[in-house]
This record gives structure tokens, C-alpha cells and sequence, in this order.
């Protein structure tokens, strides 16, 4: 077998924050090799720097025993490297013969030659087993899976030796995966080598012929599939870490009447979701990305809403159909994007923590605006000043004039999506106390967030999802093997 | 393995063709109801007439509009190019082929301009154009007090020649027409501006040279604009400087709109733009044979404008950027 990649000793930073350590990998012809890892383990900026995206700090690439450096896609692309990312580089106006010679169109007299680009790619869909997707259609009425089907007749028309995959099925129906597999299949017998970025086990095992198993940026173990089972497979993943201390419960803490109740609740991305959460209480949402954590959370609030099912707050029925009767009715939600939906970058310190009261007139009163100023320094606020512009703030302080805004409007029930995202330990810790005292004045807490020893270590009960729908529940303080039983799909450990 | 089931749709240009005839019938019902007749010869020339100043502009425009750019300054460069042609002709008509590769050369360099400051500088091309059209707008109010030049006899015949109803300017806008559909369709320069204003990211991760391709679709607007003003010039007999108060640039811009092209770029095409040239022209006969007085006019305009957008609004609306896991049966 001959070797196609080697990268050794690969370093990453981004912002002084350590995302790959020391990181080898190596290839062979007609591979497909498993990339895995926990959420932030550093599989994605991996596939970056082999695709060209980021430029490692530190470490040599080998592509078929030539050195390789790469600073642009481009380069990558013209070197045999090809990236199937979960957004698709495609133009959903373009045919699908159009999208795979985009940029290297046929030309016959100095004109673009339709004939020869939809014949070679009618050649290349056939060359990959594919026959029933025709080089004419266009690519925005596509299926998912028809489209990476395009991406992947992309890649290899560019000349590909190299396909990396980002959680290629992560968009896919059942029926889809299938092809996917036999697309898969039809690459290694070509000798193309694959790059498969995915977290659930049971493709992984199918489809691989080795295992790189990454942990906090650093290489834990390559493997041949053949050597190793599923569930030692999630011990590497999950492992031990030396981590923070939560704060315990407060005393005093109790839990009272279930103040948000979920049934049946479902739309586009999430289905037959059963959720309650009650005064008190602090429940965890887990799952892996793409699970429909955040999607629970945008129809809870109103952005993406339920479609199906009916939601309760304090017992009353009610349809949220956009932010404003969420709010309305005493929700607030932390959000993920801090920089995009939190916050308005360009205004005040002020602004910002007094933006839900001044726009709401159901949360507005004199007494709540009075009380903003306090509640900044009761999250201990490190700014110049209330009329500082946030964008001057560091990530942890930006994220406390986020919850700041909304504790203002004094909600009943907060969603907090990935709250301790980019921000230092010191807020992370300061947060983790806000949390528990917010549960302990009786609001319902749902919490999401992407590393499991948050949700493990803060929440009272935790709820698993797996491909948009809830796979399992367990107690606070269950194991991150547990927990990633579930979210992987496997069911109960 | 089965594809996302869609209701057979009508294709954007077919359902602006439609619009065209519908709009077409409605205003010859009107105007048969007050007693006229809008397919009478006169009324047919005057509509005709009127499609080719607004096409020339809105080729151009629709090109820069599909790589997601913008020209508010071709009403300017219009005006500024009818006076390079009338000066340069001063009379004679040995003087004509000059001057229509000096207007060429003049229009084209600030097409030029234009995509360099906006595809190298990053400059917004909204602020880009209203600069460019400001600066040629100051040229021309310091430098021309009134009409210059003199256009010949011969040269005039561009703009009054008719070929029965149809006017030799109104054929010579179509021909640039279907020069335009072929360059977008046939050539690579011309098949990546959708896919720089598609996606420029995209674009770029394909190997197209955005910035260049970006550059031609403004060369090419100027230039279109440029053989707007030759008409302007030959209708006049003159140089004018002050054709640009009559807002060429938003008629085209809102010919493109209403032919179907995604102001947002990537989607559209000239064929489309035409239909909308024709659709205002039809509009502005008809309001004139009904004596419609001219705030109406502008009034109704703008609603047939707004109304068109709102509808290709509507039918863009069920891209989601997210792909659904749970597709119920999509209503849209």
C-alpha cells in the first residue's frame, strides 16, 4: 500500500488557545480512515489544514512523499486534496454538470463546450456507480444526498486523491446513508483515499479500515477498525480530565411546578421532542453537533417553531410564534452566536443590557431598569464603564451583559445555549454560580452545551438527543460514557 | 432514494413573458374602453421606441446585477457619452466611426474604474458608482452649460429610422440583447458572473478569478451605456449634458428587477431583462394614451415595481438555509 498523507506533528492555535497539539496522521491509498473525537477535539481544524482552510502553526504534511505547504484551498484542491464540508461549496442555480467543472469549464473554439461538460460528467456519475442524477438537473432542487453526490463528482474531477468528508451524513435520510455507503465503496476500489470526519459509531465501524481517535487537540490512538471495539472506542474518546470544579446545588434549592412542558413538540429539524422542565430546576440538554440542541431551543423560543406538538408555560397552553411572545411570556434565551444574535457589537455596555426591557413593553418597567446597573456588577462586570461599546469587551464579559439583558426582563424560564463559549475560565466558573443561583430563585433552567462535563456537572437531570429526536434521559452526575451511549445512537450502556 | 417532490413550476423568464402579455392585455382593454386603440400604429412606435434607450442601460445593469454589483452612475456616463459623440462627430460623418470608438473607449474606462474600485478597494459598489456618477455629474455641470456638438444628418438616422413600426435603435438594442444572452451563456466570463454573484466564496474555491470577471461585467455596463448615450446623441442632433436628470439608472435597474434578476445577484438573465424593459415601455404608452396625469404615472410605476419584487420575494422565500430533517409534506 502506498502511503498518500502524512502529516506530522501538527500544531494549532487560535487566539493563543492550544486546538491541536502535536497531531500525526497518516494515509494509505484507497483508505478510509475515521477521524473521531468529542465536540472541540480538534477533528475539524485537522481536515482544515489538510484542506487548506487554516495553516498549521507547527508540523510537516506529506501528499505522496512530496512536501506540502498549504496557505489557500485552492492549493489543496490543485495538490489532490478535496473537501466535502457540511456547507456545500455549491451554486444551487447551476446545473449539476456546471457546479463539478465550475472554474475549468470545457472550452471548444474558445467557447464553453456544454456537450463534453455534461458528458464527462455523466462519466464521472457513472464511473461512481451513480445513475439517477442527471448532469442537466439543477443542483438547488436536489436531494442532500444528490447534492454531495455532486460535490463528491466535484472533487473527483478536479483529480483527486484525497476526499475528506465532514460529517457527511449528518443531513442524510436512512435511504441516503446507503448510497452514500456504496459511493464510499466505489472510491476505495478506485484507490481514492477518504478522510471520514464522523461521530457516530456505527459508520465508523462499517465503513472504516482505521481509526484516528483525537482528545482536547491531542492524538490518542490510530487503529486498525479490526482491532478495537465500539466501546473501547468511546473510552478513548471520552477518557478523564483533571476539570473544573462546578458549584454544587445551593442550599435552598427547590424544586417547585413544572413551569415549561414540551409534548410531541416538532418541526423541520426536530421531531416528537417530550421535554419538561420545572421551577428549580436545571436540565441539560446533550447531543452532538447537528443533534438539535439549538433547534429546541430557537422553537422554545419562537426563531424556528414547533410545528407540531404543543408547548405549556406555567401550566398555560400557549403557540410561540416569534421571539417577542416568547419573551412575553418569560423566556429568555441565552443564544450560541453571541457576537451575531446577542449582542449589538457597536452599542453600549448600557444599550445592550437594557435592550430587552426598552423593546419589550410587557417586561418594561422603571423598577426593572433600575436594577440593570446591579445586576452588571452582581455578575461581576469587568468594563470601563456602562457606556463602553461591547465589541472592546472580552468574550466571558460580552456574555455577561448577554445574561444581564435578559435577567433584567426577570424571566421564568431561561435557555441557555453553549453559554460558556469562548470565554476564560475565570467567567466559565462565574457563570457555572449564576446558573445555580438562578435555579436556586426558582427559575427552570435548560441548559445546552457542547462539552459534556458541563451539562454533567451543572444539570439535574440530562436529556440526550440524537438525530433531532430526545434518545435518552439520565441523572445529573451520569458518565460521559453514558451519555455519549446515547447521543451516538447505541442506545442505553 | 427519492428527490424533494416540487410542484412543476413555471421558470422565472416564461412567467415574465406572461406578466408582458397580461400587462399588454390589460392596458389594450384600458385603452380600448376610453376609446383608443394601443395596438394602433402610432401607440406601437412609441412603445417600441421607448424600449431601446432603458434596454441599452439595463443589459449593462443586468450583467453587474448577476455578479452582485451595482452602476447608479450609467445615467451620467450616458449623458457624458453623447457628448463625446456629438463634440467628436462635430458634423461630419467621416468623424463617426471615431466617435463611436471614442465613446466606447470613454464609457468602457469608467466601467473600468468602477469594477477596479469595487473588486480590488472592496468599496461598496452602491458608494463606487454614486461616486463616479457624482464626479462626471460635476464634469458636466461646470464644463457644459448647454448643448454641444453637432450631430449628422446621417448618424441621426439611429435614432428616427424605423423598419415598419420598428425602430432601428429598438434592433439594434436586441441584437446587443442577444450578444448579451450568448456572452453569459457561451463564454467563461460570462458563466462565472453568476457564480461570482452566486457565491463568491464559492467562486473563488473553484479557481474563478472573481475580481477579473467582476471587472468585465463593469467594462462592459459602462460600455452599454455608453452606446445609450450614442442614441441619446443621435435623438438630440447634440451633445446633452443634462440627459442625466431624467434618472436613467432607475429605470434600468428597475427593468432588471422586474425582468427577474436577483438583486442580490447569481440568478436572472437578459432575456428576462428585456421582458421588463418592454413592461414599462408598454406601461408608459399606455399611460400617456389614457392622459394619465404624471404623479399618477409615477405612482403606479413604482406599485408594478414594488408588486413584481414582493412576488419573486415570495417564490425565493422556501430556500431554507438550513436542510430540513423532518420535511413535512412543504406547502410552498
Amino acid at each position: 500500500m502506498t502511503e498518500v498523507l502524512s502529516m506530522r506533528g501538527i500544531d494549532k492555535a487560535f487566539l493563543g488557545v492550544p486546538v491541536l497539539s502535536s497531531v500525526d496522521l497518516t494515509m494509505n491509498q484507497g483508505e478510509v480512515h475515521a477521524l473521531v473525537g468529542e465536540n472541540g477535539a480538534g477533528k475539524s481544524t485537522l481536515m482544515k489544514i489538510l484542506a487548506g482552510v487554516h495553516t498549521a502553526d507547527a508540523g510537516t504534511i506529506e501528499l505522496g512523499g512530496r512536501a506540502v505547504s498549504f496557505t489557500h484551498p485552492l492549493q489543496a484542491q490543485h495538490a489532490g486534496v478535496a473537501s466535502v464540508f457540511q456547507e456545500f461549496n455549491l451554486l444551487p442555480e447551476l446545473t449539476v454538470a456546471e457546479n463539478v467543472h465550475l472554474g475549468r469549464e470545457p472550452k471548444r473554439r474558445g467557447l464553453i463546450d456544454r456537450r463534453a461538460m455534461i458528458d464527462s460528467t455523466a462519466e464521472t456519475l457513472a464511473d461512481l456507480g451513480v445513475d439517477d442524477l442527471a448532469p442537466t438537473a439543477n443542483v438547488g432542487r436536489l436531494s442532500v444526498a444528490h447534492q454531495q453526490i455532486t460535490e463528491i463528482a466535484k472533487a473527483l474531477s478536479q483529480g483527486a486523491d484525497l476526499i475528506c468528508m465532514d460529517e457527511p451524513t449528518a443531513a442524510l435520510a436512512d435511504a441516503e446513508v446507503e448510497l452514500l455507503y456504496r459511493l464510499i465503496g466505489r472510491l476505495r476500489e478506485r484507490g481514492t483515499a477518504v478522510l471520514y470526519v464522523s461521530h457516530r459509531l456505527k459508520e465508523i465501524f462499517d465503513l472504516c479500515d482505521r481509526i484516528t481517535v483525537l482528545k482536547d487537540g491531542r492524538l490518542v490512538d490510530s487503529v486498525a477498525t479490526a482491532d478495537i471495539t465500539p466501546d473501547d472506542l468511546v473510552a478513548k474518546m471520552v477518557g478523564r480530565r483533571i476539570e473544573a470544579q462546578f458549584p454544587a446545588r445551593l442550599p435552598g434549592t427547590e424544586t417547585g411546578g413544572t413551569r415549561l412542558k414540551i409534548t410531541g413538540g416538532g418541526n423541520d429539524f426536530v421531531d416528537s421532542i417530550d421535554l419538561d422542565v420545572r421551577a428549580g430546576e436545571i436540565v441539560g440538554l446533550a447531543g452532538l453537533q447537528g443533534s438539535g440542541r439549538t433547534e429546541i431551543a430557537e422553537a422554545v423560543f419562537g426563531i424556528a417553531p414547533f410545528t407540531r406538538g404543543t408547548v405549556e408555560v406555567d401550566g398555560t397552553p400557549i403557540r410561540i410564534t416569534r421571539p417577542r411572545k416568547a419573551i412575553g411570556a418569560g423566556i429568555a434565551l441565552v443564544t450560541e452566536d453571541r457576537k451575531a444574535q446577542g449582542l449589538a457589537l457597536w452599542q453600549s455596555v448600557r444599550a445592550n443590557a437594557r435592550m430587552v426591557l426598552d423593546a419589550n413593553a410587557r417586561v418594561h418597567s422603571r423598577r426593572r431598569l433600575a436594577r440593570v446597573s446591579g445586576l452588571l456588577a452582581s455578575l461581576d462586570l469587568v468594563a470601563r464603564g456602562e457606556d463602553q461599546e461591547v465589541r472592546f469587551l472580552s468574550g466571558g464579559n460580552q456574555q455577561k451583559v448577554v445574561v444581564a439583558k435578559w435577567l433584567a426582563a426577570e424571566p421564568g424560564i431561561i435557555v441557555l445555549d453553549e453559554p460558556t463559549r469562548g470565554i476564560d475560565v475565570g467567567a466559565k466558573h462565574k457563570l457555572y454560580s449564576v446558573v445555580r443561583e438562578l435555579a436556586a430563585e426558582g427559575l427552570a433552567v435548560l441548559l445546552i452545551a457542547s462539552e459534556l462535563i458541563e451539562v454533567i456537572g451543572l444539570a439535574d437531570r440530562i436529556v440526550v438527543l440524537h438525530d433531532g429526536r430526545i434518545a435518552g434521559e439520565l441523572p445529573g452526575g451520569a458518565t460521559e460514557q453514558q451519555v455519549m451511549a446515547y447521543a451516538t445512537g447505541r442506545g442505553p450502556e | 432514494m427519492t428527490q424533494r417532490l416540487h410542484k412543476p413550476r413555471l421558470g422565472t423568464t416564461a412567467l415574465i413573458y406572461l406578466a408582458l402579455a397580461g400587462v399588454l392585455a390589460a392596458g389594450g382593454i384600458a385603452v380600448a374602453v376610453d376609446g383608443g386603440n394601443l395596438f394602433a400604429t402610432a401607440n406601437l412606435v412609441d412603445m417600441l421606441t421607448r424600449t431601446s434607450l432603458t434596454g441599452f442601460l439595463a443589459i449593462g445593469m443586468t450583467l453587474v446585477i448577476l455578479c452582485r454589483s451595482l452602476d447608479l452612475s450609467v445615467g451620467y456616463t450616458a449623458a457624458l457619452s453623447s457628448l463625446v459623440a456629438a463634440t467628436t462627430m462635430d458634423g461630419q460623418v467621416a468623424n463617426v466611426p471615431l466617435a463611436i470608438g471614442a465613446v466606447l473607449l470613454v464609457s468602457g474606462l469608467i466601467g473600468a474604474f468602477n469594477g477596479a474600485v469595487t473588486a480590488y478597494l472592496g468599496v461598496n459598489p452602491f458608494i463606487t458608482t454614486l461616486g463616479t456618477g457624482l464626479i462626471i455629474k460635476g464634469y458636466l455641470d461646470t464644463q457644459y452649460k448647454g448643448p454641444a456638438g453637432d450631430v449628422p444628418v446621417m448618424f441621426q438616422q439611429f435614432g428616427y429610422t424605423r423598419i415598419g413600426p420598428v425602430p432601428v435603435s429598438t434592433v439594434v438594442m436586441l441584437a446587443v440583447a442577444a450578444a448579451a444572452i450568448w456572452f453569459l451563456r457561451s463564454t467563461r466570463t460570462g458563466h462565472h458572473m453568476y457564480a461570482v454573484g452566486g457565491d463568491v466564496d464559492v467562486a473563488r474555491m473553484s479557481g474563478i478569478r472573481t475580481g477579473r470577471t467582476l471587472l468585465a461585467a463593469h467594462v462592459l455596463c459602462g460600455m452599454t451605456a455608453g452606446v445609450a448615450g450614442l442614441l441619446l446623441a443621435s435623438r438630440f442632433g447634440t451633445g446633452s449634458a443634462t440627459a442625466y436628470t431624467s434618472l436613467y439608472e432607475l429605470d434600468a435597474i428597475a427593468a432588471v428587477v422586474l425582468g427577474g434578476t436577483l438583486l442580490l445577484g447569481g440568478k436572472g438573465g437578459v432575456a428576462g431583462t428585456v421582458a421588463g424593459v418592454a413592461i414599462l415601455a408598454v406601461l408608459d404608452t399606455v399611460f400617456n394614451v389614457l392622459q394619465i396625469d404624471p404623479f399618477a404615472k409615477d405612482v403606479l410605476r413604482g406599485v408594478v415595481i414594488i408588486a413584481a419584487v414582493a412576488i419573486y420575494a415570495r417564490r425565493q422565500l422556501d430556500r431554507t438555509a438550513r436542510r430540513p430533517r423532518f420535511a413535512e409534506g412543504r406547502a410552498s
